[in-house]
């Protein structure tokens, strides 16, 4: 597919990143004059840029179109220009950020009504939305890691938001630098192409990944895939998005749900041609979609913390694009797709938790919740309909799009095909638990709530975005499987759609789903809505339980394998530099000083010491010049 | 060309103006900070019209004045820059007058007076610009070592309470430096006097001829030990916290920013040219010591309590970066090297200066006696954060250009050490993250609970908050966050905000349009690197003149 | 009388002029063993410029005479001064000048 250049709008798509990016200077710049009319220009902007986007994509025709803007690093062989490439991918993804983006943008106006600083809670959105958008049209690795960090930045900074807290700051500070950890990865990867390809362009590593050795391209490929694991949560790196949570809720749903987290998903998938080429670091892919949706899944199953269930719900959804992208070119659609629709319903239950958490005065500990359902019936019901899409209700959302990732899976043929279909159908109905457990312990029961709460429904500023999101968990799934398939329009980035030879038929699958998914929905109520929820959690639970509910110890283990030694390992330095090597030099200086003030010692004052010390040096010249003049 | 010797006008103008300012009668301090103002804005305009004036296409060295010196030893005063003592120049021009803007209010130890930090700063100013300047070995050999008298006073006479401590440390440590490398200039000497005849000092010369291996290990080793001192490289840094500790803030900026470079700009510009068969033999070595300085001065700026202390480990990370980048004998990495030099002396020369606008209000440079300062003064905390995001290479700051270029292009030639460099970047993000959540976040603790040294200007002068000191002796008894803060931090004021502005805007500014910079710095790097750019071992590594041919 | 025997004299007094400066306290006494070993020094001179039949011996006898006379001059004033003041002449009091 030959990229071309712009014409029309979509010349001016960078745009797009600058309209937020002024927004965010604006703000951060003008101080308490924009206080006033601040949160309506940074909605405005991102508003604007959906728009634009949209036009763009209008005009886009199935064309891989490259925006050059100018150079911003040119030395020796090493060139990085700043481009934009606007394709099907990236305009799938400028739509998901700017659209839903837009949503959260008026939720926030809501939201954030009575916090002083909600002028600098948009500047730190916009500055998110721009570096999102930079990470998916960037037309070469590098530009994608800028905008890869600056999300990250961006994330950093609105987790810290409320930054009295010390658990926010400490959350911010974990995603931060778990991130990086990922980025190293990306870094290298870079790094790699360079020294192998003499390029990173998009173009240019596409063309010649062919040429390389097996070894190299799988060595890009997990180094990748390491970055991908940072940003998007994934087994081993998976630890900081729960935290993260401790952000106001607006963020979790723009930043931890629908748009950042799922930029490994859009890396793996951008980077498709690199995969093609290395099994092996696919299949890592795989193993690594396939055990983070079970990690998230368990751990969610045990969360009291309604955004922590989210988050793991979250994790593990992520999981299951991971594991399709793993896939192949049988899964990339699959796992967009249920990118794209996880990006609706999982931002709308986001927006709907902090609803509620709006209603029970900032409270997110479900077990003071219960029977909130005739309070917030416009919150119960675009929340429900959202829970509806997440657990693959028949003919939602999640319906089509977790069905297809299964299908994939099965597709396989191979005895992997049905292990992974098995785990991803099982995790399905932990997820229907789950979430079923958190409906039940939120809206349904008696009131468990704390004195003083008195529940009500959100202002219109904040129901109308989650309506709207709750109008697309319900129907983006049908939209972009049956009606306009995403497959046709990405065809151009990964070929025309093959009819995949189904080992088990679709049919099957999707019965298959479904009865599980019932089952979990049956064994939630079996344990949470038949009887009373106590208000504070029981101490005396199985093991399961206890390891679900410390996430599979994944904080203990890091804790003690890199957290603990590092820090000793850093206090045993800082002894090492003051005591061994300053020590060694002040000790120089001091053993100077010493022998210098023990020599003084022989200048005793007495003359016959001088006298005796001449003698001696002369009987030594004497002899001396005896022993020249004989010998 | 021009004629106009820009050059001289910038080391003469700064010492005039010292002369001047050391002149003025007692008293007379804000004369003497207006004054040492105007000189050092007029030695920056100088720098920029230098830029101006220089052709980036041109010959190596450009803007020459040369004046016989000692024609006896073949001595000249001989000045000239090329890229990268240029981007230098225009460094110390940006830093000076910021330094003596962030100095206007501060409090001398003791009874002595500005006037004469003044002047030393200004004087600092001109021998700084000479050592950049001079094409001449001797002549850089004395600027190299007039360099550490002002500075030595400046520690001395102007700095914490252990400043005698570090500035004699500072001064020794410099001064061995400096001995090892006057036996390797003469020697350098003697070699050129059997080899052209006639000796000389002239850099020009010294470069064409060919030395003998042997030879050229100890003359590299002697300029080697010198530069790695000044640096510095582990293991010879640990005269830098002292110093970086004690100096005044202005001081630690210009030490760090500045003259520390001369020690990389060394590597650079004499022991790569001059002995280019041991800089080969020797570059694993002066490897090991710069990644082992990445990662060890990294784990140890975390385990530091003091915020100038951590900042001067930071740097030595730092420099371990760029002489990863100098050693790789890529023009990419060489390239980023210089880059880096220059955005560092900015990135950390911000994270100095409002490290020490924190400790002017709290009077502690303990990071414990700090907490929750972002809630009070917000500005304060933004540029904080800016300078420390700068100084763990984050993309769209100026940093992040020059480490990622010193890594991609050390990766070709490099690719162990530049892993291992790479996992230093983390280790940054930890350093920078933690100093800014115990400083900035939280709930306000240490000296704004508990009072703290008052010093003047910087605290707010309002009696203490709501509910008085009833209030204030019950959240240190009961600490029930939100604690009631006793004092408040005042947010940055005028002086402040235009100390920070022009290095905040580089810092952006740099990380997004790096690219002029680099045009100009990259045919001198290039002229120094062609003599390497070949494929060491052959180890599959794709020579970086395949493409770059046309 | 060989060459030898004035030698060995000016050994001998050469000897007890070193111990005397070694292990007195007076300084006159020291003063004076310092003479002896000049004019032990002098003997030597004589000795060897008559074997060898030259004056250059017998010159440079004179120059260590006009030496030794002007040092006696500077030596009795030190000697005179510091009696003065310490109300000794022993060289055991005179250890101010040290470490």
């Amino acid at each position: 597919m030959e990229t071309v250049p712009a014409d029309g709008l979509i010349a001016a798509s960078w745009l797009l990143i600058a309209l937020p990016l002024a927004g965010a200077a604006v703000l951060l710049l003008g101080g308490r004059r924009t206080d006033r009319w601040g949160h309506l220009l940074g909605t405005g902007t991102v508003v604007a840029a959906f728009v634009l986007g949209l036009l763009c994509t209008l005009q886009l025709d199935g064309r891989q179109v490259e925006v050059g803007l100018y150079t911003f690093v040119a030395t020796g062989s090493l060139d990085v220009p700043v481009g934009l490439l606007f394709d099907p991918l990236s305009a799938v993804f400028v739509l998901l950020i700017t659209g839903v983006g837009a949503l959260i943008h008026v939720y926030s106006i809501g939201y954030m009504a009575h916090d002083p600083r909600r002028r600098r809670f948009f500047a730190y959105l916009n500055l998110f939305v721009a570096a999102m958008l930079l990470l998916v049209l960037g037309d070469n690795y590098v530009a994608l890691y800028v905008g890869w960090e600056g999300v990250g930045l961006a994330s950093y900074l609105l987790i810290a938001f409320w930054h009295e807290r010390p658990a926010a700051a400490t959350a911010a500070k974990k995603a931060f630098i778990m991130n990086r950890v990922g980025d190293v990865g990306l870094a290298l990867a870079i790094f790699l192409m360079f020294a192998q390809l003499g390029t990173v362009s998009y173009d240019g590593v596409f063309g010649s990944v062919g040429t390389l050795a097996a070894g190299t391209v799988t060595a890009i490929g997990l180094l990748l895939l390491l970055g991908a694991c940072g940003k998007s949560g994934q087994f081993p790196l998976q630890a900081w998005l729960p935290d993260a949570m401790e952000g106001p809720t607006p963020v979790s749903a723009l930043i931890h749900a629908a748009t950042m987290v799922t930029a490994g998903v859009y890396l793996i998938a951008r980077s498709a041609p690199i995969y093609d080429e290395t099994p092996t670091a696919r299949a890592v892919v795989l193993a690594v979609g396939a055990i983070t949706l079970l990690i998230g899944a368990i751990a969610g199953c045990a969360q009291d913390d309604i955004k922590k269930v989210l988050a793991y719900s979250t994790v593990s959804q992520i999981g299951y694009m991971f594991l399709a992208v793993g896939l192949g070119p049988i899964g990339y659609v699959a796992g967009l797709a249920h990118l794209l629709t996880h990006g609706f319903f999982k931002a709308g239950l986001f927006l709907g938790a902090g609803s509620v958490m709006h209603a029970m005065n900032d409270q997110v500990d479900m077990r003071r919740f219960g029977g909130l359902a005739p309070h917030m019936k416009v919150t119960f019901v675009t929340f429900g309909l959202g829970y509806l899409a997440l657990i693959g209700f028949p003919f939602l959302s999640g319906f089509y799009t977790k069905d297809a990732i299964i299908e994939a899976a099965f597709d396989r043929g191979d005895g992997w095909g049905y292990l992974l279909g098995g785990v991803a159908i099982l995790a399905a109905g932990l997820t229907a638990f789950y979430m079923t457990r958190l409906m039940l312990m939120t809206f349904f029961g008696r009131p468990r709530w704390e004195p003083g709460v008195h529940p009500h429904e959100s202002p219109p500023v904040m129901t109308a975005p989650m309506v709207l999101l709750a109008v697309g968990s319900v129907f983006a799934g049908f939209l972009l499987v049956v009606a306009f398939p995403l497959e046709e329009w990405l065809a151009p980035v990964f070929g025309e759609p093959v009819e995949a030879e189904h080992v088990v038929a679709p049919i099957v699958v999707s019965v298959l789903v479904t009865a599980v998914m019932v089952i979990g929905v049956l064994t939630a109520w079996l344990f949470v809505g038949r009887r009373e929820v106590p208000a504070a959690a029981p101490v005396r639970v199985s093991p399961v339980t206890r390891a679900a509910r410390r996430a599979l110890y994944a904080d203990a283990v890091n804790e003690s394998l890199l957290m603990r030694p590092g820090q000793w390992l850093a206090r045993a330095l800082v002894f090492v530099d003051n005591r061994g090597v300053d020590g060694a030099v002040n000790g120089l200086a001091a053993s100077l000083g010493g022998s210098s003030s023990r020599l003084g010692r022989t200048q005793t004052g007495f003359v016959r010491s001088y006298a005796l010390s001449m003698l001696g040096g002369a009987v030594v010249v004497a002899g001396a010049l005896l022993a020249v003049t004989a010998g | 060309m021009s004629t106009f010797p820009y050059l001289l006008a910038m080391i003469v103008v700064p010492a005039v103006g010292a002369a001047v300012v050391a002149a003025l009668p007692k008293g007379r301090d804000e004369l003497a900070k207006q004054l040492s103002l105007g000189v050092s804005l007029l030695v920056l305009v100088l720098a920029v019209l230098a830029t101006v004036a220089f052709d980036a296409g041109g010959e190596r060295f450009q803007l020459t004045t040369s004046v016989a010196w000692i024609p006896d030893f073949g001595v000249d005063f001989a000045l000239g820059v090329d890229g990268i003592a240029l981007v230098m120049l225009l460094l110390i021009g940006v830093l000076v007058p910021v330094v003596v803007l962030a100095s206007w209010r501060d409090e001398p130890p003791g009874r002595r007076s500005m006037q004469a930090f003044f002047a030393w700063l200004l004087l600092l100013e001109s021998l700084m610009v000479g050592v950049f300047a001079a094409t001449d070995v001797f002549l850089f050999y004395v600027f190299f070592e007039a360099m550490l008298v002002p500075m030595y006073f400046i520690i001395g006479s102007f700095g914490g309470p252990r400043r005698q401590y570090a500035a004699v440390k500072f001064f020794l440590y410099s001064l061995v430096g400096g001995l090892v490398m006057l036996a390797a200039v003469i020697g350098l000497y003697v070699v050129s006097a059997s080899e052209l005849g006639e000796g000389t000092f002239a850099f020009d010369a010294l470069r064409q001829i060919e030395i003998d291996p042997g030879v050229q290990k100890l003359l590299f080793l002697g300029f080697f030990i010198a530069f790695a001192i000044k640096a510095p490289l582990v293991p010879f840094h640990t005269w830098l916290p002292d110093s970086g500790a004690e100096a005044p803030i202005g001081g630690s900026v210009l030490l760090v920013g500045v003259l520390d470079k001369v020690g990389t700009f060394g590597f650079l510009r004499y022991c790569l040219p001059l002995f280019p068969d041991a800089s080969r033999d020797l570059a694993p070595y002066v490897l090991v010591l710069a990644v082992a300085g990445v990662l060890y001065a990294a784990l140890l700026a975390m385990g530091q309590s003091d915020m100038k202390r951590l900042v001067s480990y930071t740097s030595i990370a730092h420099f371990g970066f760029i002489a990863l980048g100098i050693f790789a004998f890529t023009t990419e990495a060489g390239t980023g090297a210089v880059l880096y030099m220059v955005n560092h002396g900015i990135a950390t020369g911000l994270l100095f200066l409002v490290v020490g606008m924190l400790i002017a209000r709290g009077g502690s440079r303990q990071v414990g006696d700090y907490g929750g300062v972002a809630r009070q003064a917000p500005l304060l905390a933004g540029v904080f954060l800016v300078a420390g995001l700068a100084s763990l290479a984050l993309p769209g700051t100026n940093s992040f250009v020059s480490e990622f270029l010193v890594l991609i292009g050390s990766f070709p030639t490099r690719p162990v050490f530049t892993v291992l460099a790479t996992v230093g970047i983390v280790l940054a993000a930890l350093y920078v993250l933690l100093l800014y959540q115990r400083t900035m976040h939280g709930p306000p603790r240490g000296v704004l609970l508990e009072g703290g040294i008052h010093g003047g200007d910087p605290y707010d002068d309002v009696p203490p908050a709501r509910g008085g000191a009833s209030a204030a002796t019950a959240t240190v008894t009961a600490p029930a966050p939100p604690a009631v803060p006793r004092l408040r931090v005042r947010d940055l004021s005028r002086r402040e905000t235009a100390v920070a502005a022009p290095m905040v805007a580089l810092v952006i500014a740099l990380g997004v349009y790096p690219q002029p910079l680099i045009e100009l710095i990259e045919p001198a790097v290039a002229a120094t690197m062609s003599e390497f750019e070949l494929d060491p071992d052959g180890d599959g590594v794709v020579p970086a003149d395949t493409e770059g041919t046309d | 009388m060989s060459l030898t025997h004035y030698l060995v004299l000016a050994a001998i007094l050469f000897t007890i002029g070193a111990v005397g400066v070694l292990v007195r306290r007076n300084a006159i006494v020291v003063f004076m063993c310092i003479e002896l070993m000049l004019n032990s020094a002098n003997l030597t001179l004589v000795t060897f410029a008559r074997a060898s039949g030259t004056l250059d011996g017998q010159i440079m006898a004179f120059f260590v005479m006009v030496v030794a006379a002007a040092e006696v001059v500077v030596g009795l004033a030190i000697i005179m001064s510091l009696f003065r003041t310490r109300r000794s002449a022993s060289v055991d009091d005179a250890n101010l000048l040290k470490y």
